[in-house]
């Protein structure tokens, strides 16, 4: 497999394997063995595998991530109303910090599979994979996965979405991104919520607060919007209706996408994916 | 308070814990190995996951298995990037990842967010 013929060794590791091989003796005469694998690969296998799920079902999977209370389910509830009849949408709820999270989007007269994570602080490929179950995909433009408030390790796990969408409250620091960068580096959108309270927080900077984001090295897109006002949520609809065309587009032509940045083992199987996509499916005539 | 919260190993941590030792216990199978005496990781600080946490974590997803005694080490990577801009590589912090060279923002991570088993120390079985 890929280990061995050392395709997913990328160059910042590939001195780990240069020279000695990847099996050698140790002094002590015990065996040492190179593996170079991403310690999360079985989690990133079952997220392409539901990656690919949504593919063949062309529906556009999110995963919402911020702090608890930051709105995410306040927006998707927004969300579901604006696009009524125009995209359907279904979600995964996997924050407890409120309790009723699915019953507030059931409320809105869409699917909701509510994750019980118990004690853990994030949502991971195989959580979704059973949530997975209890849908019909084929009734389904945009899936939703409002991940656990917590902006420390939901960005460790791949989950087998497109895209990640990360809240940004105006009731908490701008320098948010700054604190948790390896959150906000994992965002392809950043959203600045709540902004009809920036009048009363006059400590909030949405510009600084996209500043510390730049200095992530992240070209992501920043709108500022308020789910209470309606303030700033065209900008939004619009940015899922074009990523849900160009899902559509990418799904019917055979392709996929995964969030802009992810940790190296997820990065790794990529590699590993596409590898065997060309042994298997797009080998040439006379290569063996 | 602190120390309780420092001892008891991250949820987050206690779950990579628990995909390392799949993959350990799948290599020392393949291996005939009796038993992993190192387990070597790469570990950048944009991972997400904190090492010490890690370590932390480790003998309990560890107990009973063929890795129960072993070492588990970690090595540190360091951040560095590539500017996309003018070139350079420079190294970068956690939360400053841009170009040392020219200041700009476009950059690509070449090392440190690494996540990373990168080698297994064992005792073959008929080496026993
Ligand atoms: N002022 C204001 N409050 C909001 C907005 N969006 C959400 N909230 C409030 O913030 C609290 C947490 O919202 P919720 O959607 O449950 O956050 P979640 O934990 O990220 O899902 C609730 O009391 C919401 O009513 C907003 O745009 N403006
Ligand atoms: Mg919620
Ligand atoms: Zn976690
Ligand atoms: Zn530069």
């Amino acid at each position: 497999m890929c280990d061995t013929c050392g395709c997913n060794v990328t160059d910042a590791n590939r001195h780990l394997i240069e020279g000695d091989g990847r099996l050698a003796q140790t002094e002590s005469g015990r065996d040492a063995i190179s593996v170079l694998q991403g310690l999360l690969s079985e989690n990133d296998r079952l997220a392409a595998h539901n990656r690919e799920h949504f593919d063949s079902h062309r529906v556009l999977a999110l995963n919402l991530m911020s702090s608890p209370g930051s709105g995410k389910t306040r927006l998707l509830e927004e969300t579901i109303g604006a696009l009524s009849g125009e995209l359907r949408i279904a979600v995964i709820e996997g924050d407890l910090e409120t309790e009723n999270d699915a019953q507030r989007i059931r409320d809105k007269g869409v699917a909701a599979v509510q994750i019980t994570t118990g004690t853990a602080c994030h949502l991971d490929a195989h959580m979704v994979h059973d949530a997975l179950h209890a849908l019909d995909l084929d009734q389904v433009d945009i899936l939703f996965i409002e991940n656990v408030g917590n902006l420390v390790c939901p960005a460790s796990f791949d989950l087998g979405q497109h895209r990640n969408v990360t809240l940004l409250s105006v009731t908490e620091g701008d320098d948010k991104p700054a604190k948790y960068p390896v959150m906000f580096r994992a965002a392809d959108l950043m959203l600045i919520s709540k902004s009809d309270l920036l009048a009363v927080l006059d400590d909030f900077s949405p510009d600084k607060a996209q500043r510390h984001l730049r200095e992530l090295a992240s070209t992501a897109p920043v709108h500022t919007l308020s789910a209470r006002s309606g303030e700033g949520m065209q900008a939004w609809l619009d940015w899922l209706r074009s990523e849900h065309s160009a899902a559509k587009d990418r799904a019917a032509h055979g392709q996929t996408l995964r969030p802009a940045i992810q940790p190296d083992g997820q990065r790794l199987h990529t590699h590993e994916h596409t590898h065997q996509h060309a042994h298997h499916g797009h080998g040439r005539p006379g290569h063996d | 308070m602190r120390c309780s919260t420092r001892n008891a190993p991250g949820v987050h941590e206690l779950a990579v814990c628990q995909g390392l030792m799949t993959q350990v216990e799948q290599i020392a199978r393949r291996e005939h190995a009796a038993r992993v005496t190192r387990i070597l990781l790469r570990i950048g600080p944009l991972s997400g996951v904190e090492p010490q946490l890690l370590s932390d974590a480790f003998p309990i997803a560890a107990a009973g298995s063929v890795a129960a005694d072993a070492e588990l080490a970690i090595e540190p990577q360091p951040i560095r990037v590539r500017c996309l801009t003018c070139g350079e590589e420079s190294a970068a912090s956690t939360n400053r990842l841009v170009c040392g060279a020219c200041g700009d923002y476009r950059t690509q991570l070449l090392s440190g967010d690494e996540l990373l088993l990168a080698s297994l120390e064992l005792e073959r079985r008929d080496n026993v």
